[in-house]
């Protein structure tokens, strides 16, 4: 644990990206780049924003060691937000997009505020309840359209100039977003910032001792993953020209968590293999009619009995490298 | 006459009373959760899908084999139960030096199977199920008019809940179930099985899960997915009374019940959410819940 | 490519006269809908058994037509309905969508549908947003709609003397809408609303607001709510004694199948507005009897709109030699039908049907032969009463595209 201190985290942070990590980004970028020449690019783009919105959560809980049980609210905050923006509005993709996110921020900059104040439990508790007024006023306001949602969402000219009406462009925007994001997220983890994350996690008495403020780390690193799990969400209600009740119902905040706990939490790439299986599954198995959710029981069951570090949890033991 | 806020107050009386109904359901379900996580520490998080099993199992005790309602209430709570005894023995039992996260994403998955299977078998429109012949009728109190059987619903929680928590607090099994959580090791050394006594109490629980079920199925439709909303509410309201604490759970159950009720009367829309703003509010302000000993 | 191919040689075997010389047309139908959540029983597998049949009896084959039909489970989530419906489209070559309950699933895929060059012919949705501010030249909705439902139930029963309605609605768009349709018919007909309460979505418990109703003095409550909402009010309104103290109940959106769920000694008395039930003549029983066969139960308005939207599609195709979206979807308004299931009827410019609807009163116990002997007609009411007027801007034969 000697070096989670804040004292060697410098020496960390000049070795910068380990190789195995760099190899493996660009080896995922390469293959992202491919991917919609093999796979149904809509697809595919789904699978990237449950991936990002699963790194999001992975933030918080691997790295912060808070278990959010609320994040549809940020999520599908921000795709209402970004399909009223594109739609009402006339914003251009990446405005509408940006504007979803930032309302994803601020909300979770008001929740966390207040939920940063409890531990364990209680804290996925509070932000269950947030989210669940949250869902109770998406239903009731006007501009979200109810149960219908916000349908027929424009997908717009990025900066006003290039068509996504293209799978095709839209797919390369949707990855410069969800790539970057990822990226921007891994910069977070093994920042500094990161490292004194890690400290709270492990010994938060410990961090406070050190001259620590702890809640304020917590609610930076609450916010921040709110606000990459809107960027997801709005980045969906473009990809499906669509935002609804489905993204802020409380069983998305348990989706993500089992797609975080599936691939691996706490670890770099575990929620991108987990959103992918689950995204997969849920399209693939779609046919199966009431099986997808026996299978999914029966994942979350497996998973908890026998592979609690999650699919990357467990190669990374194999490997023995952090993954 | 004397109104509040333009509501007679007969309707008032009336509307409580129906809160309390309510609550009944709240206390029996929530109970169980505070047994389950006081003792085990275990968020159960499957108690929904077995509540939905206890009514499923009296239908199905009804329509297969012709066993009425009076015995359905003793069968299915312990089918429920025996049911809840596998469970514990072969996967719950695993994960007591864990995080309780594991044991909540375990039985949300569990709650996923049962409630995909009975889909699967029985499809989603539900089944009817009758009111006992003892209990059909109802009494005119003059202010509304009271159904037999729901006054039967609110004495027979009230029996339930009075018992487990007599059977808790007040006698020597409840204390040796108490003195395991807190040192299973030395309770151990005195010679008790402390793996078998938590794997009854799991069942206990899941029992009282499915009593509620039972009573649930001639008033509400036996389908499903009758418990998968549910028990995000129950969830709240053992938070609320402060986790793990058995009288919190069986208060807060019944006193929800009758704000729920009266939410229902002056903003009906509000009357689904209403339970979580207090659940906010309790948590920002009392976190250890009502009842719950700050630790 | 294959379909330019088809629609060509389709086209030459037509010019040189020949229903003879005809080459076979691949036809892809979608059956989208929800498969495990709570539109699975009055839609579900047996929209599929619905589609089949249609296929079936058309006798597609010897007409030269090649039809495959996939099925997909919705979940009643949007996205993961316009998901399945662009890989349809794009990759599985699917000409027309079938079925799509549920509003929000349904609206996304016909926007989907129009821009993607496909079909579709809804059966289980009941938002009249389809024909009116969401209209598409490709989109078809078959069986009913909420204002249809509103109009049958609402003017028969206030006509009938029911003219003090207290609306219990479930709070979102739907409900919302079906109350306050249901309270324009009624007030048009010399009805008064007396009160309105909205009850969350879902709701298990529904004494608190039938308590409301019965204290408001009303002499019908209009449960503007669907499937377990309307099932769980229905059975508690028995159990408060409701109907026994003079008031009576109207669903505004209920299936066979429901009523089916409840029982009759529960639902005995009710007043709703269906589009077709097994039991009206031999035509419908004839087609219910091999549905129940294959099925195992009988079929509800959902299951046959399919089958009859599947049929007059098929028609349709048949009768251009293609099937290009935007020519088979004016075909089939320009082809009236008169089916088994739904007697005579035609579909409007804005895709709308127009058919009858039918008004039912659900049986008592000692009326009932047998476990789906359940209603009794008590009105017809023509199509073009039942349906909205058709707005200027969704005439699609007028605006040609």
């Amino acid at each position: 644990m000697t070096d989670t201190t804040p004292d060697h985290v410098p020496a960390q942070r000049a070795a910068g990206m380990p190789p195995l990590h760099k190899a493996l980004f660009a080896a995922l970028l390469v293959l992202l780049i491919v991917l919609p020449f093999v796979v149904y690019p809509i697809f595919a783009m789904k699978v990237m924003c449950f991936a990002l919105f699963a790194a999001a959560f992975n933030l918080l809980l691997g790295f912060g060691g808070l278990l959010s049980f609320g994040h549809a609210a940020y999520f599908g905050g921000a795709s209402y937000v970004a399909a009223h923006a594109a739609k009402v509005w006339g914003f251009t993709p990446e405005l509408a997009v940006l504007t979803g996110t930032a309302a994803a921020a601020l909300l979770g900059l008001g929740i966390g505020a207040l939920a940063i104040r409890r531990q364990g439990i209680y804290f996925a508790m509070v932000t269950l309840a947030f989210a669940q007024m949250f869902y109770f006023f998406a239903l009731q306001a006007e501009f979200t359209g109810g149960e219908d949602g916000i349908q027929a969402v424009p997908r717009g000219d990025l900066f006003g100039a290039i068509s996504l009406h293209d799978n095709m462009a839209l797919y390369f925007f949707v990855l410069a977003i969800t790539f970057g994001g990822i990226l921007f997220l891994y910069r977070i983890v093994h920042s500094p910032f990161g490292q004194i994350l890690k400290a709270i996690r492990e010994n938060e008495p410990r961090a406070i001792s050190l001259g620590y403020s702890v809640n304020r780390y917590k609610l930076i690193v609450f916010t921040l993953s709110a606000t990459f799990a809107g960027l997801a969400g709005a980045t969906k209600s473009l990809v499906f020209q669509l935002a609804s009740l489905t993204d802020v119902h409380w069983s998305m905040s348990g989706e993500v968590v089992l797609m975080t706990l599936l691939g691996g939490m706490g670890t770099v790439f575990g929620p991108l293999v987990g959103a992918t299986v689950i995204v997969t599954l849920q399209n693939y198995l779609a046919t199966f009619g009431a099986w997808v959710t026996i299978i999914q029981g029966v994942i979350f069951v497996l998973g908890v009995l026998l592979f609690r570090e999650g699919i990357v949890g467990v190669l990374s033991r194999w490997l023995k490298r952090p993954l | 006459m004397f109104e509040l806020l333009g509501i007679p107050p007969q309707v008032l009386l009336g509307q409580l009373l129906l809160g309390l109904i309510n609550g009944s359901f709240y206390a029996v379900l929530s109970l169980g959760l505070a047994v389950i996580f006081g003792l085990l520490n275990i968020i159960n998080f499957s108690h929904g899908a077995q509540y939905m099993m206890g009514a499923f199992v009296a239908w199905m005790l009804l329509a297969y084999l012709g066993i009425g309602y009076w015995w359905a209430l003793i069968a299915s709570p312990l089918i429920v139960g025996a049911t809840g005894l596998l469970l514990e023995r072969f996967a719950l039992s695993r994960l007591y030096k864990l995080d309780h996260l594991y044991g909540l994403l375990l039985t949300f998955g569990v709650a996923l199977i049962i409630q995909g299977l009975f889909r699967n078998y029985y499809g989603i429109s539900g089944q009817p199920y009758q009111i006992p012949d003892l209990l059909s009728g109802g009494q005119n109190l003059g202010f509304m008019y009271l159904p037999n059987y729901r006054a039967w619903v609110v004495v027979a929680s009230v029996i339930a809940c009075l018992g487990t928590w007599f059977m808790i607090e007040k006698t020597r099994l409840g204390a040796y179930l108490r003195a395991a959580t807190e040192n299973p090791v030395l309770v151990g050394a005195f010679g008790i099985n402390v793996p078998r006594m938590i794997m009854l109490t799991y069942a206990f629980g899941v029992a009282l899960a499915g009593f509620a079920g039972v009573l649930a199925a001639p008033i509400y439709s036996v389908n499903p997915n009758m418990g998968a909303d549910l028990i995000i509410v129950v969830f709240a309201v053992v938070v609320i009374g402060g986790m793990g604490s058995i009288l919190g759970a069986i208060v807060t159950g019944y006193g929800l019940g009758l704000i729920e009720g009266l939410t229902r009367v002056f903003y009906p829309e509000g009357s689904a959410v209403v339970i979580f703003v207090i659940m906010a509010i309790v948590l920002m302000i009392k976190p250890e819940g009502l009842f719950g000993r700050a630790n | 490519m294959m379909k330019t191919i088809l629609m060509g040689s389709a086209a030459l075997a037509a010019m040189t006269g020949g229903a003879l010389a005809q080459d076979t047309i691949e036809v892809t139908l979608g059956v989208l809908n929800d498969r495990s959540g709570v539109y699975a029983d009055l839609s579900g597998e047996g929209s599929v058994v619905a589609a089949r049949m249609a296929v079936e009896d058309f006798n597609a084959e010897e007409k030269g037509l090649d039809v495959e039909i996939l099925s997909a489970d919705h979940q009643n989530k949007p996205d993961i309905g316009a998901n399945i419906a662009r890989q349809w489209y794009d990759q599985e070559g699917v000409d027309a969508i079938l079925d799509v309950p549920t509003s929000s699933v349904a609206l996304a895929v016909a926007e989907i549908s129009s821009q993607m060059g496909g079909i579709l012919i809804d059966s289980g949705a009941g938002t009249t947003e389809l024909t009116r501010g969401q209209c598409q030249p490709t989109t078809i909705h078959w069986t009913y709609d909420t204002a249809a439902l509103a109009t049958g139930t609402g003017k028969a029963i206030t006509e009938a003397g029911g003219d003090k309605w207290f609306f219990l609605t479930a709070d979102y768009a739907f409900g919302h809408s079906l109350e306050d349709e249901t309270s324009k018919v009624v007030q048009e007909n010399g009805g008064e609303v007396v009160g309105t309460v909205r009850h969350p979505f879902p709701a298990t418990d529904f004494s608190s607001f039938l308590l409301q109703a019965q204290g408001s003095g009303a002499n019908v409550i209009g449960l503007a709510n669907a499937g377990g909402d309307t099932v769980n009010a229905i059975k508690q309104a028995s159990e408060f004694g409701i109907t026994q103290g003079g008031q009576s109940l109207a669903a505004l959106l209920m299936f066979v199948t429901d009523v089916h769920a409840l029982g009759t000694d529960v639902a005995q008395g009710l007043q709703l507005t269906e589009a077709f039930y097994w039991d009206q003549n031999d035509g419908t029983r004839e087609w219910s009897e091999r549905f129940e066969e294959r099925h195992g139960a009988k079929p509800t308005m959902v299951h046959a709109g399919v089958y009859s939207g599947t049929m007059q599609y098929l028609r349709a195709v048949e009768a251009v030699g293609s099937t290009d979206a935007l020519e088979v979807a004016a075909k089939m308004k320009e082809m009236p039908f008169d089916d088994p299931l739904f007697g005579k009827g035609y579909v409007r410019g804005d895709g709308r049907v127009i058919h009858d609807m039918y008004l039912f009163e659900v049986k008592s116990p000692d009326q009932t032969q047998g476990e789906w002997d359940l209603y009794d007609q008590k009105a017809v009411i023509s199509g073009e009463e039942a349906f909205l007027p058709m707005i200027e801007e969704c005439d699609f034969t007028k605006t040609a595209g």
